[in-house]
């Protein structure tokens, strides 16, 4: 199977995503901290390359984006993906809290921009719920305001210049004057350009496309197939709809494993060993699960990682399923030479091999 | 109001500090050898962790809304840039145990479900260590960089802060813990609506302390009825003490305990071994806070017009201002003076005490009465006073720079205000409210209506 994104053939990485870990509830109130501590510094050494965090309403689910920049100072080489909605969101918090996650970790911050599809979400915040081809419109133009702004204090800004007088040089400051659906953002960012200059993005699969959020503005797309058979024919028809030098692609999959001496399909069949059935993709789209030993799934993410560039794993019960990831499941893969080497000191562009880009604005050779 | 609460005040004894790390302003030294970076994350663990060091009960953030300009490009002479307040004191709760996390967020450009949903968060993460300093805005200029623009009157600000607030503290009350569910949480403003069900519970100080700075009668009555704690503008004994006469009267008027409101004023140290050498030090801070770009540029905010031509070291312009009002580019401090009456003040002032446009600038944006200046023995018993007197609480501190500004006063004002008995030698405990010696708020009745009255339409 052709993949252009690939620098060397066969590699990939895997992402796991933390939602059950540090899930609050009443009486416990410092223990879903030292649980994500945890979670993020196994995970680590496990040699997982980053860690996601889901973002939708949920009954003891702190905010993604906290969670991801308490786990900043306390890991190394870990990337740190938490989802931040565009669509309810004031797109000029959400870039100014993306660029400080990108500071507290050292450049390990991605981004996964979802469109939240809930009439709940859009009365809590007073506005009309969107819904359809408005969802990808309001993820286009956040992410955009996001690149602006990230934009917008051009590299080296910040001259300390005591002769002049000057902390700033205003002439690498640019207001990024975007005009969206129904709102405007005058800029500049009121934080410098992040570290990477430009955190990745990722984005739902659905909400690619023409006339959607261009591909060209997206890093990686998350991918989501009904059954993991059929995984290998949506990356194809995904890459053959984005057209070339489409984004990387990352796949989204569910994970039940046989693990403490029970078959993972007894362990779907006992709803309380693995929580609620599962809820779907990022995007509403049904995820694909995988159910069975950590052989057949090392066999199973070797042949998905041979046409994608990335793994997004969904473990049942992140304490159960990971134990058997850890133990098996990544040291086969390493084996067979499956995964990409994890960067040390290295930033989440680094690991999709991408390089880090000059400010927009850059060209601009003065004023604004 | 009941008889309870009629009671007296009564002082703690103590001070508190806090730390309150700016990012945006000329006190901020850059120029200096010793200025670290106002945005990687090793200056802010630094500081925190040496505040923590110091038993400091929190750790405070701005909040940047829009970059500050001068006569229409961004401004260049002072530090700038900073994170968000949230996500950085996310990452600090990770390498502190016990100093409290102070987030500025405005009630104007965020949605209340959303920010109370995030400061819910933080406060879980941190075990209960979360604060909120409450502050409004409401011009269009900072509205340019968000959806719903420059919406609010200025007339309008506390009584949209106020349903703001209240609606976050509903949300915050919401749990039941007796049943583990969550009440919805409607509220009907004039400007917006919000229809909720909360998702987090309460954390391990219930919910996060509140702060408010605001000081004009309005501001006051607002902290007297919402706040735990007044980041306040009167540090001086005299200033402090009839500051506090005031918030006592003003809480106890709004049912509330005369002791339930803390004080912390905003302040600056500059210290060291002797008076002398305490003396020389100040001098060389203030001489890299305000040079002579910054001295003009300060004049030319409220002139209107470029002054690059007026000697730094001479008399203010004798020109006058080409605007009637200034703006809010710089800052909500520089909003509606009237320019040319001020003119002619400042240049009267000047003549007479005979300063130049930088000496003159740099005594107008110091704040000398927020600055504390000699010795670490003489400062430590001017502060005893204001502990013995109950004038105030504690102190907000501003470092003059980052990141080792606090090093001095950890390493050597502390233990001298230990050895006078007026400032701790443990946290009380691993929460900001037991830290700051407050109560805990008792849960609103479970069976209260879930919709608010219109609290807008409330004076």
């Amino acid at each position: 199977m052709g993949n252009t994104n690939k620098t060397a053939g066969g590699w990939g990485f895997l992402a796991l995503e933390l939602d059950g870990v540090a899930r609050a509830a009443d009486g416990d109130t410092a223990g879903g901290a030292t649980a994500l501590a945890a979670a993020v510094l196994a995970a680590e050494s496990a040699g997982f390359h980053a860690v996601t965090f889901k973002d939708s309403p949920a009954e003891g689910r702190l905010n993604a984006l906290q969670r991801a920049a308490f786990a900043g100072p306390l890991t190394r080489s870990l990337v740190l993906i938490p989802e931040v909605d565009t669509a309810y969101t004031e797109p000029f918090h959400a870039s100014t809290q993306l660029a400080s996650l990108d500071y507290v970790s050292g450049g390990r911050a991605g981004w996964i921009a979802t469109a939240e599809d809930d009439p709940a979400a859009a009365a809590a915040v007073g506005r009309s719920y969107v819904a359809g081809d408005g969802l990808a419109q309001e993820a286009a133009a956040s992410i955009e305001v996001s690149r602006r702004l990230w934009d917008s204090w051009e590299d080296g800004a910040v001259i300390r210049d005591v002769a002049s007088g000057r902390y700033l040089d205003a002439g690498k400051l640019h207001y990024v004057d975007f005009d969206g659906p129904g709102y405007s953002v005058k800029g500049p960012s009121i934080i410098p350009r992040p570290l990477q200059g430009q955190l990745p993005v990722l984005v739902p699969a659905s909400l690619v496309g023409a006339g959607l959020v261009e591909p060209s503005g997206v890093d990686a797309v998350l991918v989501s197939a009904p059954t993991a058979e059929l995984l290998a024919e949506e990356i194809r028809d995904v890459r053959e709809r984005l057209g070339g030098g489409s984004p990387a692609v990352v796949v989204e999959l569910d994970v039940v494993l046989d693990a403490r001496g029970q078959g993972a399909a007894q362990r779907l069949g006992d709803e309380s060993a693995i929580g609620k059935p599962g809820s779907g993709g990022t995007d509403g789209a049904r995820r694909a699960r995988f159910a069975g030993s950590a052989a057949e799934l090392a066999d199973l993410l070797t042949e998905v990682l041979e046409v994608a560039d990335g793994v997004r794993l969904h473990p049942a019960r992140f304490d159960v399923d990971f134990e058997e990831l850890s133990r098996l499941v990544l040291p086969e893969l390493r084996r067979r030479g499956v995964l990409a080497p994890v960067p040390q000191d290295g930033t989440f562009r680094d690991l999709l091999g991408l390089e880090r880009p000059a400010s927009r604005y850059a060209a601009t050779a003065v004023g604004n | 109001m009941t008889q309870h609460s009629r009671a007296k005040y009564q002082p703690s004894g103590k001070l508190q500090f806090g730390i309150f790390f700016q990012g945006v302003n000329s006190g901020t030294i850059w120029k200096a050898a010793e200025s670290g970076s106002q945005t990687d994350f090793e200056s802010f663990r630094r500081i925190a962790q040496t505040a923590e060091r110091g038993l400091f009960a929190a750790f405070f953030l701005g909040e940047g809304l829009r970059l500050r300009e001068h006569l229409g490009r961004p401004h260049e002479l002072d530090v700038a840039g900073r994170p968000d307040a949230q996500a950085m004191l996310a990452a600090l709760a990770a390498v502190t145990s016990n100093i409290g996390l102070v987030a500025t967020q405005n009630t104007t450009y965020n949605d209340p479900a959303d920010l109370a949903h995030r400061l819910s968060s933080l406060d879980l993460l941190s075990g209960g260590r979360a604060a909120w300093n409450i502050v409004t805005t409401d011009n269009a200029w900072t509205g340019a960089n968000f959806r719903r623009g420059g919406y609010l009157d200025h007339a309008d600000r506390y009584t949209h802060a106020e349903a703001f607030v209240e609606t976050a503290k509903r949300i915050w009350d919401s749990h039941d813990p007796a049943t583990g569910q969550w009440q919805r949480v409607l509220h009907e403003g004039q400007h917006y609506t919000v229809d909720v069900t909360p998702r987090l519970p309460r954390s391990a100080q219930y919910r996060p302390v509140l702060f408010q700075a605001g000081d004009s009668p309005e501001g006051r009555n607002f902290a007297a009825r919402q706040a735990d704690v007044i980041f306040s503008a009167h540090p001086k004994l005299d200033d402090a003490l009839d500051f506090r006469r005031d918030i006592v009267e003003r809480t106890l008027d709004a049912g509330r305990g005369a002791n339930d409101v803390k004080i912390m004023p905003a302040s600056e140290f500059i210290l060291a071994a002797t008076p002398e050498e305490a003396r020389d030090k100040k001098a060389w801070v203030r001489s890299l806070q305000i040079g002579p770009q910054q001295a003009i540029a300060y004049l030319e905010q409220f002139w209107g017009r470029e002054l690059g031509e007026y000697d730094p070291d001479g008399p203010l312009p004798e020109i006058d201002p080409v605007v009637e009002e200034t703006s809010e580019t710089r800052g909500s401090g520089f909003h509606g003076a009237k320019a040319r009456q001020l003119a002619d003040q400042w240049r009267a002032e000047a003549k007479e005490k005979g300063l130049s446009i930088r000496q003159f600038v740099s005594a107008k944006t110091s704040r000398v009465d927020a600055t504390f200046n000699g010795s670490y023995a003489e400062v430590a018993d001017r502060l005893v006073e204001h502990a013995r007197t109950g004038a105030v609480d504690g102190f907000n501190i501003s470092p003059w720079l980052i990141p080792t500004g606090l090093d001095d006063i950890v390493n050597h004002l502390v233990p001298a205000l230990q050895e006078r008995g007026v400032y701790p030698t443990e946290y009380a405990g691993s929460t900001l409210r037991e830290n700051l010696g407050l109560a805990t708020p008792e849960r609103a009745s479970a069976s209260a209506p879930t919709e608010s009255a219109p609290l807008e339409a409330r004076v």
